[in-house]
């Protein structure tokens, strides 16, 4: 780690200012406050779209700042990112079941003798 | 050297001195708990992951009686509990600053106000439970007025109650590898391995409440 000789001995972590983490808090309570209130508004299937794209700001800020993410290397992103890859493949391989599926079945298997 | 001469090292570091790990030096150390930390994390959303895949699924086949459920939860009470998580997330965060500073007052004060969100959080989320079980939308309690409910009610009742065993976990760990050490001013700039990852376990049961709030409360 020839990048470590440029910090003092004591360091072996980036030091965020605590104003920073006060601004994110501002922030993030900012966002519920607009989920809160776009929720009252009947937006039909939108509305989970625009709960779920909030709540990702929301996450993001806190995977950023709240836990050191803009510091860190590429090996902690890809723990990062994977959960979230996966968990959008596994929501997305059930959906494509669907499409697929003659609906509704009223169970007429059981109706014949 | 007998291995208890060993573990005699280990007990007598000085405050604020990182622990003796061999063949490690200390930012390698620090490197290496962090990765660890980061991939149990990520096993901890994948576990969550499957729960907010059964509700996909369970709302795009109960869409109606999801919509209806959902209005039956208490929203002041959930955005109060969203609030109260939030700031217990930027205190945890401080926390950690406070740690690189060696300003173990700071840590215990912070990390102290977080477990005290973190009660604060589980009372409520009691309230709730309480009102909900007084309705009779609760397990053993169901009234079968409420039948439709139960694809929605069950999974509320799985994803907030492994999500409130996660609040008291991390409470646990925040008073035993942050608050604890911290009373003998074991952490410094050069060592504050264990508070970073404590708040790092607090920030992710904030990051699942933030998807749970919206999904649950507002738009079922």
């Amino acid at each position: 780690m020839a990048h470590s000789n440029h910090h003092s001995h004591d360091e072996i972590g980036h030091v965020v200012p605590e104003s920073l983490f006060f601004k994110v808090l501002l922030t993030l309570l900012f966002l519920t406050a607009v989920t809160i209130l776009a929720a009252q508004v009947d937006l039909g299937k939108w509305n989970i779209v625009g709960a779920l794209v909030i709540a990702s700001v929301k996450a993001s800020l806190v995977i950023y700042f709240f836990m050191h993410g803009k510091y860190e290397n590429r090996i902690i992103w890809t723990y990062i990112l994977i959960p979230f890859i996966l968990l959008a493949i596994m929501i997305g391989g059930v959906f494509t079941d669907d499409p697929f599926r003659s609906k509704p079945v009223p169970l007429q298997v059981t109706q014949q003798p | 050297m007998s291995s208890n001469a060993a573990v005699a090292e280990h007990h007598h570091v000085g405050p604020g001195e990182p622990p003796h790990i061999h063949h490690m030096d200390t930012p390698t150390a620090y490197g290496a708990a962090k990765l660890g930390m980061w991939l149990f994390l990520a096993t901890e959303v994948l576990l969550f992951a499957v729960m907010f895949c059964s509700f996909a699924i369970m709302r795009y086949y109960h869409l109606a009686e999801f919509h209806d459920a959902s209005h039956h939860l208490n929203l002041p009470l959930g955005a109060l509990n969203t609030v109260i998580l939030l700031f217990s997330s930027y205190t945890a965060a401080v926390a950690v600053t406070k740690a690189q500073k060696g300003d173990n007052k700071g840590v215990i004060r912070n990390f102290g106000i977080s477990v005290l969100c973190g009660l604060a959080f589980l009372v409520i989320k009691s309230i709730e439970y309480t009102g909900k079980a007084h309705h009779g939308m609760f397990p053993v309690v169901w009234n079968e007025h409420f039948y439709e409910y139960k694809n929605f009610l069950g999974l509320y009742y799985c994803m907030t109650g492994l999500h409130a065993l996660h609040v008291i976990i991390g409470m646990v760990i925040m008073v035993i590898y942050g608050i604890l050490p911290a009373r003998q001013n074991r952490y410094s700039g050069r060592y504050y391995t264990p508070v970073e990852l404590s708040a790092l376990y607090w920030h992710l049961v904030d990051l699942i409440w933030i998807y749970l709030f919206p999904l649950l409360y507002l738009v079922g």
